[in-house]
This record gives structure tokens, sequence and C-alpha cells, in this order.
């Protein structure tokens, strides 16, 4: 497996795997936040839409 | 010729042509991107070799300094976006500097904690008042200020123009500040702490490397255009072509 | 009226209406006194290590005690309408707003440099550093007073600006603050301090050069709405 023996060396990192794979869980979350927050605001614009259509009906 | 440029250019100002314009852009930046970061990811953790001086915790690299570059880079087109929102009042500037904001925020914090975890095998701690480090703390905070002037404004063209001024400020001291911080730093810490000089990258450090500060970028410009296009709708929500937009979304869901 | 009197006019009401609000004016310099006693008693009253720390101790004190009375920068005559007015008189508005905040140093940086010497001697600071000290406080707080007119004039047509301003305007004194400190400390040190007092000048020229002009353009921002 390229540069590791195997999978578990991988993991271990040569004794760093808990600060890269934390800073790689940083990272992940960072784009999470990146692309969830967009859908979120999305969402937020067609409820108010929707509320709003509804008040103009009545 | 440059009529031209000045038509294509009142026609990207025009938020409704942005809107309709991006939305393939977004999808096909965001495609590129994800495909190349990771890819880099992959190559840069697996195959690339071990460092000689850090053993494997230099991997941290491929997402530290491309976010580091990222935060930089974001907070200069926010202080350009500004002034040409400023100058030639062009509203859809400002909607894309304020979406610049929490995406150009991410990467800042993303560098500033890796660093702080990369310093920790590195020099032994996890923080530590290193040049760097402290300049893009003071990064992160002009960038939370841009965020809460914007959100402090009752009215959010006010908004826009007074974070303008706040970020060309920034954009100003930004240097000053980096320089001064450098200068404070060299008195004030031993230069053990100091990396030694890197030693010139092997290309199969390097080509990942690369690939990640690309992806980054791409992966940027696509999150900054798809939350532009969101502002949009929400800024211009009374004009027609929105609400025909917004009917089509809910209709949709 | 030509240039030279309106501007006398401007700076006398100014300092007509800081001496009117007295009680406020003292504020900053109680917060200073307290801020600097908090040390010790936070920290160590052992003075050699209080001397470590009196520069930027003295320094932090200062900039915070600054911070705090920038509020009212403009906040009385944006309530009052009289900052509307000013914005459209003959009168250039990057002079009136430099004229603010000139009388907003006198009222303020002022006599924080003046009261720095007492209290460096409560942190035991050396005696020869005290001119260097002066100078270099009366520098910087007009620098941050310049700085800070900005952040003033970006919140103050908000309710609860005082915060905000406080967030966006720290970043902005970090140059200040370190090459102000660095200069005492160089000194105490027996290092030379030329350089730090220099970039500490330069820093007071740049923002009375820029600052007047970004500071009309936020405050034409709150009047405008």
């Amino acid at each position: 497996m390229g540069a590791f023996d195997s999978f578990s060396a991988f993991l271990a990192m040569g004794d760093h795997g808990v600060y890269v794979w934390s800073a790689y869980a940083v990272g992940a979350a960072v784009i999470a936040f990146n692309v969830i927050t967009p859908r979120l605001h999305r969402q937020r614009l067609i409820s108010d839409h929707k509320r709003r259509m509804r008040r103009e009906q009545r | 010729m440059w009529q031209a440029f000045v038509r294509w250019f009142h026609k990207w100002s025009s938020p409704k042509w942005f809107y309709t314009m991006s939305q393939p852009w977004s999808f096909w930046l965001g495609w590129a991107a994800t495909l190349i970061i990771a890819s880099a990811l992959v190559w840069g953790l697996m195959f690339a070799p071990v460092e000689r001086l850090q053993g494997n915790s230099y991997r941290i690299i491929f997402i530290h300094v491309p976010s580091a570059f990222l935060s930089q880079a974001i907070y200069a087109a926010i202080a350009v976006l500004g002034l040409v929102g400023l100058v030639w009042k062009m509203k859809l500037a400002f909607f894309v500097a304020k979406q610049c904001i929490p995406v150009g925020a991410s990467m800042a914090l993303l560098a500033l904690v890796t660093g702080a975890i990369w310093g920790k095998p590195t020099w032994g701690t996890w923080w530590e008042w290193d040049a760097r480090l402290t300049s893009m703390l003071v990064l992160l905070l002009l960038y939370f200020g841009l965020w809460a002037l914007h959100n402090a404004m009752e009215r959010p063209e006010s908004g826009d123009r007074a974070a303008a001024i706040l970020a060309l400020v920034g954009v100003v001291n930004l240097p000053i500040i980096k320089f001064s911080v450098e200068w404070w730093n060299t008195l004030h810490q031993p230069a053990t702490l100091k990396f030694t000089e890197a030693p010139p990258m092997h290309p199969s450090m390097l080509i990942p490397f690369l690939m990640a500060i690309v992806g980054f970028y791409l992966a940027s410009m696509a999150w900054v255009l798809m939350r532009t296009r969101l502002e949009i709708l929400q800024r211009e929500r009374k004009s027609r072509w929105v609400e025909d937009e917004l009917n089509r979304f809910a209709e949709g869901q | 009226m030509t240039f030279l009197p309106l501007l006398k006019s401007v700076f006398r009401r100014e300092m007509q209406l800081a001496y009117r609000r007295r009680s406020d004016l003292a504020n900053p310099l109680l917060f200073f006194l307290i801020v600097v006693v908090l040390f010790p008693l936070g920290v160590t009253p052992d003075m050699t290590k209080l001397a470590d720390m009196a520069p930027g101790v003295l320094w932090v004190g200062a900039l915070l005690a600054n911070l705090l009375s920038l509020d009212l920068l403009f906040r009385s005559d944006y309530e009052d309408g009289s900052l509307e007015q000013m914005l459209l008189a003959s009168l250039p508005p990057t002079s009136l707003v430099l004229c603010k905040v000139w009388v907003h140093w006198l009222v303020t940086g002022l006599p924080l440099t003046i009261m720095a010497p007492l209290l460096s001697i409560m942190l035991g600071l050396p005696g020869n550093a005290l001119p260097l000290l002066m100078l270099t406080l009366a520098l910087g707080t007009l620098s941050l007073s310049l700085i800070g007119s900005i952040g003033a004039a970006l919140t103050v047509g908000l309710q609860k600006g005082g915060l905000l301003l406080t967030l966006l305007i720290m970043p902005l004194f970090v140059p200040v603050i370190i090459f102000g400190t660095g200069a005492v400390q160089a000194q105490v040190a027996g290092l030379p301090w030329q350089a730090h007092l220099a970039m500490l000048a330069a820093m007071t020229t740049g923002s009375l050069a820029l600052s007047p002009l970004l500071t009309v353009a936020a405050l034409r921002i709150a009047v405008g709405d």
C-alpha cells in the first residue's frame, strides 16, 4: 500500500496517527460545513417562501 | 474590444444573469474540486513517501497549506470586491463578498487548527506564538468582525458598504500586522523552534501538494458561487423571476 | 466663513462638549487605573516580575481604556442630528473628523499618557524608561484614536455598537501595541529601541493620512440610512 507496509501501519502513521487523523477530521468537518450550510440556507429560503405564499393567499 | 468587455462586465453584474450562468459553473467546479482533492489526499496520505525529519506528521501539509493560502486569497478577494462594489455601486460584488466571508473564515479556522495539531509533534506544543499562527489568528478575528458587522446592520445594503470599508482597512493592515508579528516574534522567541529550511520537495510530495492547492481553490469558488446564488434569491426575493424560481423549488421539494 | 475660523469654532464646540461630559471623561482613566491594579492582584505582587510586565500591562490598559471611550466619539452628534449637518457643511468632512479625533486624543490619550508614570511606579518600571513610555503612549494613543474612529463611525448607527466596535477594531490595534511595548521593553533591556519608535511614528502618520477618509465614508453610510 504505497508508502506503508500494511493498513494498520497506514492508520498508525508512524506514531503520528492521532495528529494526522485529527487534522484530517477537522478538514472533513470544514468541508461538511461548507457543503451543508448552503443546503440549510436553501431550505430556509423555500420554507420562508411557502409561508409567504400561504399568507398572501389568505 | 473595450466595449465588448464593458458589455460582458455589465451582463455579469446583473444578479439574474449571474444566477442563471453560474449554475453550471458551480456544478462543474464542485465536481472537479471533489475529484482533484480526493486524488490529492489519497496520494498524499497513502503514496507520498515519509518525510525525513518530521515523519508522517508532515502529511498535514496537504490540508494545512491550501487552507492557509485560501484564507488569505479570499480576504484579498473580499477587499477587491468591496472596492468594486463601492466604486461602481455594483450589488452583485457585495453579494459575492459577503458570501466569501464564511468560506474564508472556515479556511482560516482550518489552517489554525491543523497548524496547532501539526505543532504538537513538531514543536512539542499545541500553541506557539509563532508569527504565522498569530497572524492567522488575527485574520480569523478580522473575518469574524466582517460577519458580525453584516449581521448587526438592519439594512443589508448598509451592511454591505460598511463591511467593504472594514475589509479595505483590514487589507491595508494585514501586511503591517504580518510584519509586526514577525518582528515581535523574532524578539520573543528562541529560534530553536523555527522549522529548519524546508528541503526542496520531492515530486512525489510536490504533485499531490499542488493538486490539493488547486482543489481547494476550485472548491472555494464552487462554495462561494453556491452561496452567492442563495444570497441573490434572498436579497432579490421581491422580484418576479426570483418568485418563479422559488415556486419551482417549492414544487420540486 | 473661511476654513480656519470654522475649524476653530468646531474645535471650541468639541472642547466645550467634552467639558460638559467631564464624568464620562474620567471613566477611561479610572478604568486604566483599575486594570493596572488588577494585574498585581491577579498575577503576582513580586516587583521584579511586575517590572518585566509593566510596559505590556500599561499598554494593554491604555489600549482598553481608549477603546472604551471610542464608542462615544460620534454617538451624541449622530443622535441629535448634528453629524448630518457637519457632513453637509462647507468644511471638508475629513478635517472635521480629524478635529474630533484630535479632541478625543486630548481628553483621553493625553490624560492616559500623563497618568502612566504614576502607575508605572506602582508596577516597578525602571525610572529611565519613563520618558520613552510616555512618548510611545502619546504617539500610540493618537494612532489608536485615529484607527478606532473608523470603527466608531461604522458602528455609530447601531444600538449596541460597543462590543461590536471592540471586535472590529481590536485586530487592527495589533501592530500599535507590538511596537509600543516593544520600544519600552527594548529600552528596559538595554537594546536599541529607536526602530520600534520609528515604526510606531510611521503607523501614526500613516493612520493620520488614511483613516479620516475611511471614517468619512463610514459616517456617510450611517447618516445615509
